[in-house]
């Protein structure tokens, strides 16, 4: 297996730590009527984990290994097909009596 | 330019697709937007993942199946989902982002074993752990919701003690894969015991509290696509990853701050099954004063400000179309109606919004917590339906009540409440609520649904 450079952890240890900060700095601003359409989309989001198994499946190394990487990339379409169009499916119910640009809100 | 560079350049903008997505996430406004943004986001990782790509064999049909098949379920649940049903689906769609990461990690190991780099298996552990445990919570979580599975929580004695053991054991099953990689007998101890911890994590937890177990499980959900982007050196999967670990992060603080619980209370406390028979000790046995539809026609005549507090009960009872349409009665009559909203009301961060939302209530008519608890002096009357705890003025004045300094919505100091219950039965925690016994409390007995349709029903008959 491919041996990670210290540079390439660190790396991608900076990235995590500045992309959670960003997400926590983003998430507190959601207003509290969105909680769960962005608890949905953020689920969607999760189904990244289909890059990994695209690549297991890719490679087919083994049988066993093709057959978990198919298994986890039906997992994660159901989740991204689902999950992307439930969320616009709870958007689309948010309205407002005079349909005027919505407040922020918190 | 290589495949690889090109793949890099793709998944940067799919990386800032899905930042943008969450920023605009954050308005009604531009929701919608965000939503678009983060399936482009996915489409831009699908394909720069294909770009570079190196395939075998039949791995095209296995691929294309796999998609097939996740469209084939993904697509019926998203269409035909009835919104009451959001919390359960949310749940079983976290066992599936958790069970794919487990998955792969698994592949990952057989794949590579035993040269596999210590930081890398650290990571795959990790992977493993976080996605395997997801799964068995989530579908336990999704057991509770659906009520395949009690909702009260599961106890039994040293409870916490065996929990805790599956952890620890599983974590070092995980720390033995790091110094012995080429040992396969620790990584199926490793899945076998996340998928155990999982189950003994949720099992005991109750059907109120899962807004916040919810919310931890997509932070799991998250952080196993996270660790999975550091063993594929993948920062898409890392940023993606963080995202939802921090979304995760902060929804399950905001429920544990708006139950006055911490964490741990809530992962091992077990509330709901101490069921505190104090009634009958202290002083004589309490009264509650039941009135018909009529009554409660009679008092919402003439009312300026009425307040509606819609709880999980509006949810199981579906009665959220037939409170709009009284709203809607009452709005005509010059009436000025509003809602209020707790943050851990229903079984999942935002529930009721959505509920309202599918009802066709504007949102500017949704108040939250500290908007709404200045109004209720004024209010002439509060309705309170299918909502309990999240009312309860024992969190106010009764220091040994569990639900203490917990903030609650402050229907008590309304002119007149209106509960409207299918029975006596208590809450979650089986505390009894003040409320009902209140001067100036109306209780109407009936389903939420049944009752609002009549209310309505009479105030028709009455303006025709």
């Amino acid at each position: 297996m491919h041996e990670l450079t210290q540079t390439d952890i660190v790396e991608n240890l900076f990235v995590f730590v500045l992309a959670s900060f960003l997400g926590l700095e983003l998430i507190r601003g959601v207003s509290r009527l969105l909680h769960t359409p962005l608890m949905s989309l953020t689920n969607a989001i999760s189904s990244i984990a289909i890059v990994g198994s695209l690549l297991i499946t890719g490679r087919g190394v083994s049988t066993t290994t093709t057959i978990l990487g198919a298994l986890a990339i039906c997992c994660s379409s159901i989740n991204a097909i689902g999950g992307f169009m439930i969320t616009e499916r709870i958007l689309r119910m948010f309205k407002r009596r005079d349909d005027a640009p919505s407040r922020g809100g918190h | 330019m290589s495949g690889l560079a090109s793949q890099q350049y793709v998944y940067l903008v799919g990386a800032a697709l899905f930042v943008l997505s969450i920023k605009w996430m954050g308005q009604v406004r531009t929701s919608r937007r965000g939503n678009w943004a983060g399936s482009l986001a996915m489409v831009l990782a699908v394909a720069g993942t294909l770009m570079a790509i190196t395939f075998s064999g039949t791995s095209y049909a296995w691929i294309g199946a796999a998609v097939v098949l996740g469209a084939v379920i993904g697509v019926p649940m998203a269409v035909l989902m009835p919104m009451t049903a959001v919390p359960q689906r949310t749940a079983l769609s976290h066992a599936f982002g958790g069970l794919a990461a487990g998955l792969v990690g698994t592949a990952e190991y057989l794949e590579n074993a035993p040269n596999i780099p210590k930081f890398v298996m650290g990571a795959l552990g990790a992977e493993m752990l976080l996605g395997y445990l997801t799964f068995t919570g989530s579908l336990m979580a999704f057991g509770k919701l659906q009520e395949i599975i009690p909702t009260r929580p599961i106890i039994y004695p040293g409870r916490n003690v065996v929990t805790m053991g599956t952890l620890v054991l599983a974590i070092a099953s995980a720390v033995y894969l790091v110094i012995n990689p080429g040992h396969e007998i620790a990584l199926y101890v490793l899945m076998a015991t996340s998928l155990a911890f999982g189950l003994f994590l949720v099992m005991p937890i109750g059907g109120a509290d899962m807004p916040t177990v919810i919310a931890i499980l997509n932070a799991y959900a998250g952080l196993s696509a996270a660790a999975m982007g550091f063993v594929l050196n993948n920062k898409l999967l890392i940023i993606a990853g963080a995202l939802d670990g921090s979304s995760g992060l902060i929804l399950s603080i905001l429920m544990c701050k708006a139950m006055n619980r911490s964490f741990a209370n809530v992962l091992f406390g077990g509330v709901g099954q101490i069921v505190a028979k104090s009634t009958g000790t202290d002083g004589p046995a309490k009264q509650v004063k039941a009135y018909t539809v009529e009554d409660a026609v009679t008092m919402l005549e003439d009312a300026r400000l009425v307040i509606v507090v819609p709880g999980y009960g509006m949810a199981v009872a579906q009665a959220q179309h037939a409170v709009k349409e009284l709203a809607a009665v009452l709005t005509a009559r010059g009436t000025d109606v509003k809602f209020a909203i707790h943050p851990v009301a229903g079984r999942m961060p935002g529930h009721m919004n959505v509920l309202l939302a599918e009802a066709d209530v504007s949102y500017d008519q949704l108040l939250e917590l500290e908007h709404v608890n200045p109004l209720f002096p004024e209010a002439d009357m509060a309705i309170v339906l299918g909502a309990n705890d999240v009312v309860n003025p024992a969190a106010r004045n009764k220091p040994d009540s569990p639900l203490y300094g917990m903030p609650i919505l402050e229907v008590d100091k309304a002119r007149t409440i209106m509960i409207i219950k299918r029975s006596m039965n208590p809450g979650f925690a089986g505390i009894d609520n003040d409320l009902f016994y209140l001067e100036n409390t109306m209780m109407v007995f009936g389903d939420a649904k049944k009752v609002m349709t009549e209310i309505v029903a009479d105030f028709k008959r009455i303006s025709a």
